[in-house]
């Protein structure tokens, strides 16, 4: 294989593990969302004070996915 | 290899705007759309709360209900002195909202799916808070990156981790801006492309297959409509946070 070829097929591996790196915030999402839903189970009132948390918690753990985005279309474009 | 491809970073690509004028200055669609979103910002609250009823009408209720949203958010989060923070909070959440608001219209430029924009924000903020800090608390700031009720042989470790958490604020909070509108922006271009190319390698029946798509990316335009508002409100109390940190210490 000539290096060229070898340097983009390397570039398209890096990319493609470095969305590895999503795994973690499903995992903290999925962990997010069913302590939300467990604890709006025991206490119904508080549903609508905790779930402003529950979006704010979302949108920092989906964020860490999204790191992970960029890293992978660095390796691709950059 | 004949036929559509998915050019999915092509719609970030900065054109120059408003004609031959903008090309001797350098005006770029970018430009425009804060342009746009500024001026539908001052325009819409100037419209408002121009008649100022005692029972609102439907523009002024919405206008009512933004400013009151981030004045409760600066109060709870900062404590009293988030008045003082009103403005900047309140400047910089429509701004980014409006932003990423329009940039889900088709033809539409998102400037919040620029790094630079957005960096630029963070760095204000950055700035502006540890300006805040020191202005405060004089060098008495400093003790801010010494964790308190700590033994003193683990300071060495932990002061050097505080300061880096601190430095990396401006990254954390101007990638996650940027990389959720463009990672939106993405995902229904590549859904976009996957129709054209249904359509290109099976014909008719790809056409019907492309239903599926579609639909995904008319699912998406909800997410997106959340996302953008939930980024504006994660980047206005992330700053109400490190405004709560300068002010409080701790």
């Amino acid at each position: 294989m000539d290096p060229q070829s070898a340097a983009l097929l390397a570039k398209d591996i890096g990319g493609g593990l470095a969305t590895i790196g999503v795994a973690g915030a499903g995992v903290g999402i999925g962990n997010l969302f069913g302590a939300f839903v467990s604890a709006v189970g025991r206490n119904p009132a508080a549903r609508d004070t905790m779930f402003r948390d529950v979006l704010l918690g979302f949108a920092l753990t989906e964020a860490v996915a999204l790191y992970a985005l960029v890293i992978a279309l660095v390796i691709l474009f950059a | 290899m004949a036929g559509p491809t998915i050019d999915a970073l092509g719609q970030f690509r900065l054109e120059t705007g408003m004609g031959p004028l903008g090309r001797m200055i350098d005006f770029s669609n970018s430009n425009e759309a804060m342009l746009a979103s500024a001026v539908i910002i001052v325009v819409l609250f100037a419209v408002g709360i121009s008649k100022g009823a005692l029972v609102p009408g439907r523009l002024q209720a919405l206008v009512e209900l933004l400013y009151e949203f981030v004045h409760k958010m600066c109060v709870d989060t900062i404590g009293p002195e988030g008045l003082k923070f009103f403005p900047l909070v309140f400047t910089l959440f429509s701004f980014i909202l409006l932003g990423n608001l329009l940039g889900l219209f088709p033809y539409f430029f998102a400037f919040t799916s620029h790094i630079a924009v957005t960096l630029a924000l963070a760095l204000f903020v950055f700035v502006f808070t540890t300006g805040v800090g020191f202005y405060t608390h004089g060098f008495g700031f400093l003790k801010f990156f010494v964790p308190a009720g700590v033994p003193g042989w683990l300071l060495p470790l932990l002061v050097p981790i505080e300061i880096i958490s601190y430095l990396a604020r401006p990254v954390s909070l101007s990638v996650r801006l940027f990389a959720n509108m463009t990672a939106g922006h993405v995902m229904w271009e590549v859904f976009a492309g996957f129709m054209l190319l249904l359509t290109a390698s099976f014909g008719i029946l790809g056409a019907f297959a492309s239903i599926v798509p579609l639909g995904l990316n008319v699912a998406l335009v909800a997410l997106e409509l959340l996302v953008a508002v939930l980024q504006a409100y994660v980047f206005a109390i992330l700053t109400c946070l490190y405004l709560h940190d300068a002010v409080h210490m701790h």
